[in-house]
């Protein structure tokens, strides 16, 4: 409870001490707005309904691409933990794939697919889909031997076993894979609409930036901020009640 | 035997290359074969080694901006509980927000040019650094630590034979992901706001349509990225093993 206050206070704390700085005019208007202008600005967007068009583009780019990183991502992890020569061959891909700067295959997605949505959800799917694999195999693979006897003594075919016993007792690995997968979704996709496309929130930050429109720029940042931050706390704080049902079960 | 797996690996990764171009063709990809080629000749290019210094420039100094702040944040909030109980979930969440929206702040504060690439290469590297920092002094196993108290061992000593081996395991690990996050930062940051560096030819070659030229910029930047990251994984594979 203490950490909550004290963790609450330095936020607000930070957030005032923009505010007055902002204010005074030690740091100038055209550099950073007062947050409180920030919320007023993005409340009158959001009223106005300017840019929902913009919004529901990056959500729906951002829901297919984790949707698509999660059924890929869980179909690649079980078949690769049923499959060791495979999974050695991949292994050094795994540990280098986040080494690689994503955004450099940006380019090249745009020249195959040109400016639609495809290249943005591509990029979120890229980014997300080695987290959820990665953790669907380090939860395969601490399922407990017991539980594989088990299912070889009912007879259950490999994908129903999969499907019955393996993948539910990993759960918590892959819900790990997919809170990760929700953060490089947004990740991916939205800074490849700041790169180069046609609409989207990432789009209308580097537009209103281009623009020197300080007001919808930073509404916008503050929009995206806020809407990223609140989806993982619930994400997080799912995990936390799944974890405790697990652990009293 | 060590070396099997990652050169079927690259075999695999090029068939699949070649495969891919085969279907799309000319259009929109080059073989690998001509890749290689494209890119010797970038690199005899005399006007191209600027560029490649000029990124290498602001990823070195934006890298070791957040090694030592990522040290200087993580180290102290590692050690002390509630600070670090206070700070873990706010790191969490700046780690996981989209950084590249807040490339327009940076921009508006530093301006066009170097300092602005090296503190976008630097603000991505912190964050990583600083929570593996923190877990590696949090996670110090504390009959460690009072064994030291007991035999009296002098702040520096502490320091040198409990802190340093215990920690620095994971200290590697959180480097190593800060040196690709910092290089995709930097990257980014010459994306937007430069006339120099490779991130820039990036864009350049985008805008051109010269698939020749992109192709070449990623893979170079490929390579280097998956050969320094082999390097840092070695090391760290070691130092975990050690423990």
């Amino acid at each position: 409870m203490k950490v909550l206050l004290a963790r609450t206070l330095l936020i607000v704390g930070a957030v005032a001490l923009l505010e007055i700085l902002c204010r005074l005019g030690v740091i100038p208007n055209f550099t950073v707005i007062p947050p409180s202008a920030m919320a007023q600005s993005l409340w009158k967007i959001l009223a106005s309904g300017k840019f929902s068009e913009d919004i529901a583009a990056t959500l729906t780019n951002v829901g297919i691409a984790i949707a698509a990183a999660m059924v890929v991502g869980v179909a690649l992890g079980t078949l690769l933990q049923s499959w060791p020569a495979a999974r050695r061959t991949f292994d050094p891909l795994f540990a280098t794939y986040y080494a690689v700067p994503m955004y450099a295959f940006y380019p090249l997605l745009l020249v195959i697919f040109g400016l639609g949505d495809f290249p943005q959800i591509a990029i979120g799917f890229l980014l997300a889909v080695m987290a959820v694999i990665i953790n669907t195999l380090n939860g395969l693979d601490r399922v407990p031997p017991v539980l594989l006897k088990t299912a070889r003594v009912h007879r259950l075919g490999l994908v129903s076993a999969a499907l019955r016993v393996r993948l539910p007792y990993a759960a918590p690995y892959v819900f790990t894979g997919f809170k990760l997968a929700v953060a490089y979704s947004f990740i991916g996709v939205v800074g490849a609409e700041f790169i180069t496309s046609s609409r989207g929130i990432g789009y209308e930050i580097s537009f209103a930036y281009n623009n020197f429109d300080n007001p919808v720029m930073y509404a916008m940042i503050l929009f995206i901020l806020l809407l990223v931050i609140s989806v993982n706390m619930s994400l997080h704080a799912w995990e936390k009640r799944l974890l405790a049902r697990r652990r009293r079960a | 035997m060590k070396f099997k797996e990652p050169i079927v690996l690259v075999a695999l990764l090029l068939i699949g290359w070649q495969l891919l171009y085969l279907i799309v063709g000319d259009v929109a990809l080059r073989s690998p074969f001509s890749t290689v080629q494209n890119l010797k000749t970038l690199l005899e290019d005399a006007r191209f080694l600027p560029h490649v210094r000029e990124t290498a420039l602001a990823f070195t100094q934006g890298f070791a901006i957040a090694v030592v702040v990522g040290l200087l944040i993580g180290v102290p909030l590692g050690a002390a509980r509630f600070a670090g109980e206070v700070a873990e979930p706010i790191l969490v969440a700046l780690y996981s927000i989209p950084k590249v929206t807040l490339y327009p702040v940076i921009l508006l504060i530093f301006g066009i040019g170097m300092p602005a690439k090296v503190a976008f290469g630097a603000i991505h590297g912190i964050v990583p650094i600083s929570i593996f920092a923190m877990n590696a002094i949090r996670n110090i196993n504390p009959t460690h630590l009072r064994t030291a108290r007991a035999m009296r061992l002098s702040t520096f000593d502490l320091i040198r034979t409990i802190l340093v081996p215990a920690a620095l395991p994971e200290i590697v690990t959180g480097i190593r992901v800060g040196f690709s996050l910092a290089l995709i930062g930097t990257l980014l940051g010459e994306m937007f706001g430069s006339q120099r560096g490779l991130g820039h030819l990036l864009m350049q070659a985008m805008s051109l349509h010269n698939i020749e030229r992109i192709l070449a910029l990623t893979l170079l930047l490929v390579v280097f990225a998956a050969g320094i990251n082999a390097l840092l994984l070695a090391l760290d594979r070691r130092l975990h093993a050690r423990v």
